[in-house]
This record gives structure tokens, C-alpha cells and sequence, in this order.
């Protein structure tokens, strides 16, 4: 709502109205598929290499078998940190939009970047503040500590449990397969090219096992003072 | 203390009437245990976190400090058993600075039981807590329900029955530092494998009234056997349809511009901090 605008009655109960219609529309499809971290579908994958790090989504947004889009990136920039959430979409754009926010806030209130380990300690508290009423998604942070130029990946649980992994971390409707591709796939001290395709390959079989994610990929590779953005050509069924 | 948000609550309890599953939380389907002997305490933990049957972490830290000579063994929720430490952590060094005193363990172990109780066991916590104080050496467990105990040997976890099988079997009485250590990464190891939800490695936390040591990884019964061959692909094995490299200093910041006219309307025009914007 813009600054000053008066809402007449008639929106509001207009509001209303699309509102009911829109959380029965969300109860009916969680009653057919009731689990609401497969609702939409989606995938998200973060590797450590040597002096670098990658992190990865795929672009699809369904209802259960139907795909809405092709074009809804997981992956989210806040300065030196990347973040990654997979899960309910609609948590997905709150939780990104809250932490532009909190991140927003550390940054005129510190006058420096937010750090990953620090973003990591905001996801896990921000999460576990809510755990009796969680949002119902997976985050996955990856960043370069610009301070030690270390690289960092974490994930977490729905109430903010960090899991620090020094291999890789998967989240998504895709994690199981993600878990064991990684698993063979990644080795230590990879330089940035070679990392790019190790994430890449990991995260595109693991799709095509999945029904519920696919349509597309973003893969970030960052290091210490450059960043390259990539959008893999892949499957479109 | 505490201090929960449950603004999302209503929603999630709509769609848990509708049969929604409950979200799977990483838990620490764990072997812990604790040991006194003549001198100190120790406590020791598996390293295994798992979700459902997924092994979420391989090598997670299952050993929470408290303060300098108190520290704690978690199972169960294991976000619960991180915050719940943290929390009690946190009071107990302001206590220990009003007070001018070291904090002493059945202060810790009250405060934990008085959280937990207060949550009715809806905060996962199963806790072994040990540590040294001006009044000796002591070792409880905590449940998630507030209910406590305070024994010579001590499991918990889904991997207890089997560590306390190395306990019933082995223990007896003027342990030292050296036999006290034995016993419970013997009891850890009985859990790594025997209990399908503990695994990897075993953690040990001596505590004596001088100081407490922490023995990371102190047994790797587990090590991944190295790969002979290496699965690295070639340099442009990805087809790629797009690309954009950005060097740090010409990152745009996360700066959202918003431009104001005369009536003072604000007009949200870009948001600059868009990698792709």
C-alpha cells in the first residue's frame, strides 16, 4: 500500500473476501499433497573449493505436478553472503524479504558488509524464534569471510539447527539425490573452473531424478573478488 | 527467556488440521554419555545428525560449552539442545558476574530443568551436564520434561541401551582420569555401532577442577577410505546459455532507490542491489 492512499470498505472487504478464497485454495492443495516442503518444488546446492565457493538453484515453481514458472530463482544476493531457500514459495519471498531487511539494518547499524559466518548466527536465531509456528523452508548460506577470505557453507533445518559442512550442502525436494550425487562427486581444493562443473553436473542429474524441480539453473561461482553468474542450459520436462 | 514468535502458528496449525505432517527438524538421534571418577568428570558424544533417515551432518558437535568448567552433552532436537545451552550459558555468566562467584553445576542443571519444564517437553532437549565447582565434581542428566538425575555413570540418546551395556559391564569403583576415558568412548563406540541413529566419531570433554579439555574427533573409528580415482570433469563439460561476471568493486550494494515527488509519495523506481537487476 503507497503512503496516504485511503482504502475504501469495499477493498477491504474485497481483501478479505480473496483472502479466505486464497488460504482455502492453499488448504485444499496441502490436503491432497500435505507437505508443504514439496508444494512447490525445488532445489538448492552449495560447494567449497579452493579459496572459492559455489552455490546453485533450479528455476521451478509448481503446484504439486503442475509448473507455474520457469523463472523463480532460490538463490539471493546480500552483498558479500548468498543464500539459498528451498521449501514453501510463499516462505521463500517472506524469508528473502526479511532478511534484506535484518541484513539492511546490521549494515547501517555496523557500516560494513554482513560477514557469512555472522549471516549464518541471524538465519539460525531468526528461524528458531519461531519454532513452534517455523516457516517451511531449508536455507543454505555460502560466502567468502572478506575479513579472512575463507570460504564458508552452512545449511540449516526448517527451526534454524546450522549444519557447518566443510564438503557441500543440498536442500530441496531434490536433497536426497543431491546427497548422494555430491557424495561421489566432490573432492577437496577445487579451483573455481573445475568446482563450476562438479556443482553443475551434481545439480543437473540430481534434477532429472526429480519431477518436482528442474526447468533451468543458476550456478554463482565466488571467489575472494569476482563473482560469475552462469544459466545452464538443461532439460525442460 | 525464550522470547518465541508464534505469529505463524494459526496458519501452521490450519494446515496441520488439514494433515499436514509436522516439518522433519535435524535431530540428534545421539549416543551421549557421562562418568565421575576420583578427580573429574567426563563426558563423550557421537557425532551423527540425522533427518529421518538421511545423515544430515557427519561430523556435527555435540558437546556444548556452558561455561569454562561446565559443559554439556545434547540429544534429541538438536536446534532445541543448541539454543536451550546457549540460553542457560548466557545467564550463567551474567549470574557468575553479579555474583562474583564460579557458577556452580546444580545452578546450571536447575536452570535448564526450570526452561524445559516451563515448555512442557515441547522443547526437545535431553541433556547430560557435567562439570566442576567449589563443591566438587558433579554429573545430572535433564529431560525434556524438567525431570533430573544425578548419578556416578550416565547415557542418553537412542544409542543409551548400548552404551549403558559398556557401563553396567565395565564400571567400578576409583576410576581415574585415564580409565574414566576408556570407559566412555567405549560406551560411544558401542553406540556408533550398534544404534543405527549414532555414527562417526567420538567426541570426550575431560573436566577437573583445574580445567576442562575438549578432545575433538578423539577416536575416528570411520574414516572415508580415499577415493583411487577422481571424478573431475572437463573444462567445459556444462552448456552454458548465459553468463555475467561481476568483479567485487563494481558490486552494487543492496541500496533500494526510491524517488520522492512534490505531493511527498514515494515512488519505489529500482533496486539496485540485484546482482541480475
Amino acid at each position: 500500500m503507497s503512503a496516504g492512499k485511503i482504502y475504501h470498505i469495499a477493498d477491504y472487504l474485497l481483501l478479505a473476501q480473496l483472502k479466505s478464497i486464497v488460504t482455502a485454495e492453499l488448504l485444499k492443495e496441502i490436503k491432497n499433497e500435505s507437505n508443504p516442503f514439496t508444494l512447490n518444488g525445488g532445489a538448492c546446492l552449495a560447494m567449497a573449493g579452493k579459496d572459492c565457493v559455489a552455490i546453485a538453484c533450479d528455476l521451478r515453481l509448481g503446484q504439486q505436478a503442475l509448473t507455474l514458472s520457469n523463472n523463480f530463482p532460490k538463490v539471493f544476493n546480500y552483498g558479500d553472503v548468498w543464500l539459498g531457500l528451498t521449501g514453501l514459495a510463499t516462505d521463500v519471498q517472506t524469508m528473502h524479504s526479511l532478511f534484506r531487511y535484518k541484513v539492511n539494518l546490521y549494515r547501517l547499524r555496523e557500516e560494513r558488509e554482513i560477514e557469512p559466518e555472522t549471516m549464518a548466527n541471524l538465519v539460525s536465531s531468526t528461524l528458531y524464534e519461531r519454532r513452534f509456528g517455523p516457516y517451511f523452508v531449508s536455507p543454505v548460506v555460502a560466502g567468502i569471510n572478506q575479513r579472512t577470505g575463507k570460504p564458508f557453507i552452512c545449511g540449516f533445518d526448517s527451526i534454524g539447527c546450522i549444519d557447518f559442512a566443510k564438503d557441500f550442502i543440498v536442500s530441496g525436494t531434490a536433497s536426497d539425490q543431491l546427497f548422494g550425487v555430491a557424495e561421489g562427486l566432490w573432492e577437496p581444493d577445487l579451483e573455481p573452473e573445475e568446482l563450476f562443473e562438479t556443482v553443475s553436473q551434481t545439480l543437473l542429474n540430481s534434477l532429472d531424478r526429480d519431477a518436482l524441480a528442474g526447468w533451468g539453473a543458476h550456478v554463482y561461482i565466488i571467489t575472494k573478488d569476482k563473482v560469475t553468474k552462469r544459466l545452464l542450459k538443461s532439460r525442460q520436462d | 527467556m525464550g522470547g518465541f514468535d508464534f505469529s505463524n502458528h494459526t496458519r501452521n496449525a490450519a494446515l496441520m488440521s488439514a494433515g499436514m505432517p509436522a516439518p522433519k527438524a535435524t535431530s540428534t538421534g545421539t549416543t551421549i554419555v557421562g562418568c565421575l571418577y576420583d578427580g573429574g568428570v567426563v563426558i563423550a558424544a557421537d557425532t551423527r545428525a540425522t533427518s529421518g533417515p538421511i545423515v544430515a551432518d557427519k561430523n556435527c558437535e555435540k558437546l556444548h560449552y556452558i561455561s569454562p568448567q561446565i559443559w554439556c552433552a545434547g540429544a534429541g532436537t538438536a536446534a532445541d539442545t543448541e539454543f536451550t545451552t546457549a540460553i542457560v550459558s548466557s545467564n550463567l555468566e551474567l549470574h557468575a558476574l553479579s555474583t562474583g562467584r564460579k557458577p556452580r553445576v546444580v545452578t546450571c542443571m536447575t536452570m535448564l530443568k526450570q526452561h524445559l519444564f516451563k515448555y512442557q517437553g515441547h522443547i526437545g532437549a535431553y541433556l547430560v551436564v557435567a562439570g566442576c565447582d567449589p563443591t566438587g565434581s558433579h554429573l545430572y542428566t535433564v529431560h525434556a520434561h524438567g525431570s533430573t538425575d544425578r548419578l556416578p555413570y550416565v547415557t542418553m540418546g537412542s544409542g543409551s541401551l548400548a552404551a549403558m551395556s559398556v557401563f553396567e559391564t565395565e564400571w567400578k569403583k576409583g576410576l581415574d582420569r585415564e580409565g574414566a576415558v576408556n570407559l566412555c568412548s567405549q560406551a560411544i563406540l558401542a553406540g556408533i555401532f550398534n544404534d543405527l541413529g549414532s555414527g562417526s566419531n567420538c567426541d570426550v570433554c575431560v573436566i577437573t577442577p583445574e580445567k576442562a579439555t575438549l578432545m575433538r574427533n578423539y577416536i575416528t573409528p570411520n574414516v572415508r577410505v580415499p577415493k583411487e580415482l577422481n571424478y573431475r570433469f572437463e573444462r567445459g563439460t556444462t552448456a552454458v546459455l548465459q553468463e555475467k561476471i561481476i568483479q567485487k568493486d563494481e558490486l552494487r550494494r543492496y541500496i533500494t532507490v526510491t524517488e520522492v515527488d512534490a505531493k511527498g509519495e514515494a515512488t519505489l523506481t529500482t533496486d539496485v542491489m540485484q546482482v541480475d537487476a
